[in-house]
């Protein structure tokens, strides 16, 4: 089977559809059409956004309120990647099957459910209403992207840190038990250090689509607050700017390329579980 | 104390479960419900599943999104399969460097994938439309056929094919007689996530597929800009159903290939 030619259709494939593309983002985003209509190379887009305050304001945002959900799922996420790879449950790959196929289905939907349900006339207002309790304006605001954020991406944070525990030696446990420690002991110098790696992959895998979406930031306020991912679809959607458009996706490769430095080193050494 | 800790955490696990599934059960309640507000359940109905059937617009969605998931997964699996012969006979350094730019549009985001096909798109004056989205979701679909026919081709024994050879089969016939066979559950995972990913995805058809084209996930977006129509919950509930049962299927498949 050592034949080249096997491998010249996807190689022309990749090329044209994988490499040519990256390419054409790094181009247009570092380059411009000057007032004679030719296209030359210039940072000058950079300067413009980190010199607008609009634009600065919405990079700020979408960096923090990505961390706080961030924040939130390993708070609820990392319990229950424990409780679940400990001992306990026999039906364990159901379990977290339950977990992951929420992760398949279709984001906008989720975040259409949340729409429903938070709207001033939505169930969780009707109900407050019904027990005569003060109903609230819980859409079109921070708050309420950040709830999708963590309802869409949580199993992101839950699926490595369960993978990492299942892969633990529990006999480490009973050894430390053993020697006579107690359970925060056991927890602080044993489980906790063993459940890094899932952690930082997590954390990854969560920040990262929090970070880059403009899908659940345009549904939950109504349009109205702005992430990097919304400027990014304004720009190549309606506005066509195609150069301004590539300057912003190439600050978001580095947001990621950074946040994925931070934290890869970690994963390396103790790498968590794969999506499939 | 320790029955105490059982209880606690399995409350715990209850309300994460109740978090995660309440808003989808909601959901799909109210394509049942009768009466349009949806502060209180006036009956049971299956009108807003008769209107959904009725409406051109959810219709042509529906047939975009099938179409372009069929031909994409058939389509990606056909080269994916190709390629991944291709890669597992390449050179070492080769091949690791093929499988770093393979893996591109898997650690990409979305939204970088989505523009930099759009700028692909415009650079080479394709018209935004349905074949575009359709290149589209072929990219992003081949690598992940990629990684599920590899291991396959990793644990396949190297003669069999040099056997067949050997025994005067001609190269096609003994790729379709002998590796195809040993290849196949990770070429059928591969084309059914293909399948699922393509009826999944949002974001690289939104900048893909051009003005005027919708699938499913496009209509869902742009519909979210008008006053809400139940008949999307009748649509929600129906890809629930389906995605649930892909996924039923893959796992069951993936579980029977590991024991």
């Amino acid at each position: 089977m050592k034949k080249f030619w096997l491998s010249v259709p996807y190689l022309a494939f990749m090329i044209i559809f994988i490499l040519i593309p990256v390419v054409l983002v790094f181009g247009y985003g570092m380059t411009v059409v000057n007032d004679a209509g030719e296209v030359q190379f210039s940072l000058s887009n950079f300067k413009a956004f980190f010199t607008n305050s609009i634009y600065v304001e919405v990079f700020i945002r979408s960096l923090y309120l990505a961390a706080v959900a961030t924040v939130i799922c390993l708070i609820l996420g990392y319990p229950v990647g424990l409780i679940l790879a400990s001992r306990r449950f026999r039906k364990k790959s159901f379990l977290i099957l339950l977990i992951v196929i929420p992760m398949w289905m279709n984001l906008l939907l989720r975040t259409y459910a949340w729409l429903t349900l938070l709207e001033n006339t939505g169930l969780i207002n009707s109900l407050l209403a019904f027990f005569g309790l003060p109903t609230f304006e819980f859409l079109y605001s921070e708050s309420a992207i950040v709830l999708g954020m963590v309802y869409n991406f949580l199993p992101f944070m839950i699926l490595p840190i369960y993978s990492t525990m299942l892969k633990m030696d529990y006999s480490l446990v009973e050894a430390a038990q053993d020697l006579g420690a107690n359970s925060f002991d056991t927890f602080r110098k044993i489980i906790f250090p063993y459940s890094l790696g899932g952690v930082f992959t997590g954390i990854t895998m969560v920040f990262m689509p929090a970070v880059t979406t403009f899908a659940i930031s345009s549904i939950l306020s109504g349009r109205k607050i702005y992430l990097i991912g919304n400027l990014i679809e304004d720009v190549f959607i309606s506005t066509f700017d195609w150069h301004f458009g590539s300057t912003i996706a190439i600050i978001l490769i580095v947001i990621i390329l950074l946040s994925m430095a931070v934290t890869s080193r970690y994963e390396k050494e103790n790498s968590g579980g794969g999506l499939f | 104390m320790k029955k105490l800790k059982t209880i606690s955490t399995n409350v715990y696990l209850f309300l994460i479960y109740l978090f995660t599934y309440a808003p989808i059960v909601v959901l799909m309640l109210y394509s049942f419900n009768n009466s349009k507000s949806r502060g209180k359940f006036g009956g049971f109905t299956l009108k807003w599943y008769q209107q959904m059937f009725e409406s051109e617009t959810i219709m042509n969605a529906l047939w975009t999104t099938l179409t372009v998931a069929i031909l994409s997964a058939a389509i990606a699996t056909v080269i994916g399969t190709v390629a991944a012969v291709a890669i597992h006979n390449m050179k070492k350094r080769t091949r690791s460097m093929v499988m770093n730019i393979t893996y591109l549009p898997v650690l990409n985001p979305d939204i970088v994938t989505g523009v930099s096909l759009l700028l692909l798109f415009v650079f080479l004056k394709i018209k935004l439309g349905y074949v575009s989205m359709l290149l589209a979701h072929i990219t992003f679909n081949i690598p992940y056929v990629i990684l599920s026919v590899l291991p396959k081709l990793k644990q396949m024994n190297v003669n069999l094919y040099d056997a067949a050879l050997d025994l005067g089969a001609h190269p096609v016939t003994a790729f379709f007689k002998v590796v195809l066979p040993e290849i196949m559950p990770g070429v059928v995972t591969g084309c059914l996530l293909a399948f699922t990913l393509s009826i999944d995805d949002f974001v690289i058809s939104f900048f893909t597929a051009g003005a005027g084209v919708e699938n499913l996930s496009i209509f869902i977006y742009n519909s979210t800009r008008k006053a809400i129509n139940p008949s999307i919950y009748a649509l929600s509930t129906l890809m629930f159903v389906t995605i649930f049962t892909l996924l039923m299927i893959v796992n069951r498949r993936t579980k029977q290939e590991e024991s």
